[in-house]
């Protein structure tokens, strides 16, 4: 699952929780009915967003993704509908916590100013690399470490703390 | 080696004699906590998944705050599933509907000086005001604090923001806040913690530290933190928390801080921030005259005890003017009873005051005072981003309880110094 392929959807700085998870949207009490709120997500920004969104793309933003509130239903939502990926300049701190506990890798990358909406993308979180296969740029983000995306590519951490507490069993 | 309030903190919970600002680290966590909308739903269930139990339940506390007070079927779900799983767990300490977890959480005698706590909850950073370092966290990593009573930080440097002078009259704690937001942006102290120290700090009452530390989350800081003193001790020890350490859970005097921010107390003015982030803060002249239709006093930020007691000094005698919204919801019950007993209550109502329940209410756009189509508000909460306190067309202007109070009784942006 290393390597991530599909079209940017790019954002501005400051996206915050309540647009990502518009309050009333994530009530749900089972998985299901929590992923039936993500239809809600963006809706006031980018109604388009969660009508168009395809599975494998990337969510690009510049500064402070997730700045808000501690709900995991932002990130939640991203994953939900198909995003493989998250890259931005810098992150609000429990959003990008939040990512990679659910399984969806969350890079730094200064230059996504040289991303564009439908701009079609490779991110290799391992490596560091994500190529604009549209403009040819050739990026370098933050690097994730191995153990850190086998822990995404298992799900997150609820996989991790399942491995951890058998051992311990 | 020299280290910070929190670097202190830290080190004791990973079991080191020292940590420096970047180390990465495993601490044992003194206390978790998590509300309807996080808990029993979210990390409860999961660490139901996982089949283990609870780490230690004397560590974990659980508050309902969020939905308490509506009535659709997944709120009401939402309740029930907190009910059933406390029940079914034997959750020790699970306070219900008593208003807002942070102000419920210290009121109830959990935090003391020096302890190492998580919260379900980005506003978390309240507790900071007693001299504990709590961080906010999503459901699934409070999971696993649940099953392990660990968590991995990133040792964080300390920005020391020096407020060097008591307020002035007519000024309060949310006003530094929202000036900070202002001069530093709402990524400002991003992965930092804000300890707040000075002669203004000194002079603040308790209440008021935790209207500081609240706003650390907008800043975009891991925590804030005040030093505690005497009048930390006496607070938590009202409040049941027994025999508090002030002395050992201090800065040192040479300690590194990444940088530091003056604020000027004495000088600062009433803050407004302006539609829709709480780093559009400036001072109220700059706003003042702007039509607004409904004020509210509420959230964990802006509506204790003391914030009813500024908000009521300005309306005192006054009437709300003539269609006017004004709102008020106490951040805990207790604090509401304690201002009911004493007037405060009564003056606010007097005024036209609609008193609301304890509970997160319109900050989180729930309840009679959410905002509705095109409608434009004041708050005294922590949050004016689009769409959270009402509908996308909604706006929200964020300020101090007495500014808010003001804005009540003449029906538009207003500097409260006038009334006082």
């Amino acid at each position: 699952m290393s390597i991530i392929q599909g079209h940017a959807w790019k954002y501005m700085d400051n996206i915050d929780t309540d647009q990502l998870a518009p309050i009333g949207s994530y009530k749900g009490t089972s998985d299901e009915e929590l992923a039936a709120g993500a239809v809600h997500c963006l809706r006031d920004m980018d109604p388009n967003f969660s009508k168009s969104v395809k599975e494998g793309d990337v969510f690009v933003a510049e500064n402070n993704l997730g700045i808000g509130s501690s709900r995991e239903a932002a990130p939640f939502f991203l994953k939900t509908l198909g995003i493989r990926a998250v890259l931005a300049k810098s992150f609000a701190r429990i959003f990008f916590r939040n990512c990679f506990n659910i399984g969806l890798p969350a890079l730094v990358c200064a230059e996504t100013d040289k991303i564009n909406s439908g701009d079609k993308l490779t991110v290799d979180p391992v490596k560091g690399i994500v190529e604009n296969l549209t403009t040819g740029d050739t990026l370098i983000s933050d690097s994730v470490p191995d153990h850190l995306m086998e822990m995404v590519a298992a799900g997150g951490l609820m996989a991790h703390l399942q491995k951890k507490l058998k051992r311990s069993a | 080696m020299p280290m910070t309030l929190s670097e202190k903190i830290i080190a004791r919970a990973a079991g080191k004699d020292s940590v420096k600002p970047g180390d990465i680290v495993t601490c044992a966590v003194d206390l978790a906590m998590m509300h309807d909308s996080s808990g029993p739903r979210m990390a409860g269930k999961k660490l139901d998944e996982l089949g283990v139990p609870v780490w230690d339940m004397e560590k974990l506390v659980v508050i309902t705050d969020h939905y308490v007070n509506e009535t659709d079927e997944a709120s009401m779900e939402m309740q029930r599933q907190a009910d059933e799983w406390c029940a079914s767990h034997n959750v020790k300490h699970f306070i219900k509907d008593q208003g807002i977890c942070h102000i419920v959480l210290p009121e109830a005698g959990h935090v003391k000086p020096g302890m190492f706590c998580v919260g379900a909850d980005s506003h978390s950073t309240t507790a900071g005001a007693f001299g504990a370092f709590m961080i906010g966290v999503g459901a699934t990593e409070m999971t696993g604090v649940l099953a392990t009573g660990e968590i991995w930080v990133r040792v964080p440097e300390t920005v020391n923001i020096d407020v060097t002078g008591a307020l002035g009259p007519g000024i309060a704690a949310k006003d530094v806040d929202l000036w900070l937001c202002g001069s530093l942006g709402i990524m400002g102290a991003n992965y930092q913690v804000t300890e707040y120290s000075g002669l203004g700090v000194q002079a603040m009452s308790v209440q008021e530290r935790m209207t500081l530390t609240n706003m650390a989350a907008e800043l975009g800081a891991k925590t804030g933190i005040v030093a505690p003193d005497e009048k930390t001790a006496k607070a938590l020890s009202e409040w049941g928390a027994g025999e508090v350490d002030v002395e050992t859970w201090q800065s040192d005097a040479d300690a590194a801080y990444a940088k530091t921010v003056q604020v000027d107390g004495a000088n600062l003015s009433p803050q407004v921030a302006a539609p829709s982030s709480p780093e559009n803060a400036a001072d109220v002249a700059e706003h003042a005259g702007t039509p607004v239709a409904q004020a509210y006093i509420g959230a964990c930020t802006g509506a204790k005890l003391e914030d009813l007691r500024m908000a009521a000094a300005v309306v005192k005698g006054r009437q709300v003017k003539s269609g006017m919204r004004f709102f008020v919801a106490p951040s805990s019950a207790r604090m509401g009873k304690e201002a009911a007993a004493e007037g405060t209550l009564k003056t606010l109502e007097d005024a036209g005051a609609k008193i609301l329940h304890s509970s997160c209410g319109a900050c989180i756009g729930l309840g009679k005072a959410r905002l509705e189509e095109d409608m434009t508000g004041i708050s005294s909460t922590n949050r004016n981003f689009v769409g959270r306190a009402g509908p996308a067309s909604s706006k929200l202007y964020l300020a101090s309880p007495m500014t808010v109070a003001a804005a009540a009784i003449t029906g538009e942006i207003t500097d409260p110094r006038e009334f006082l």
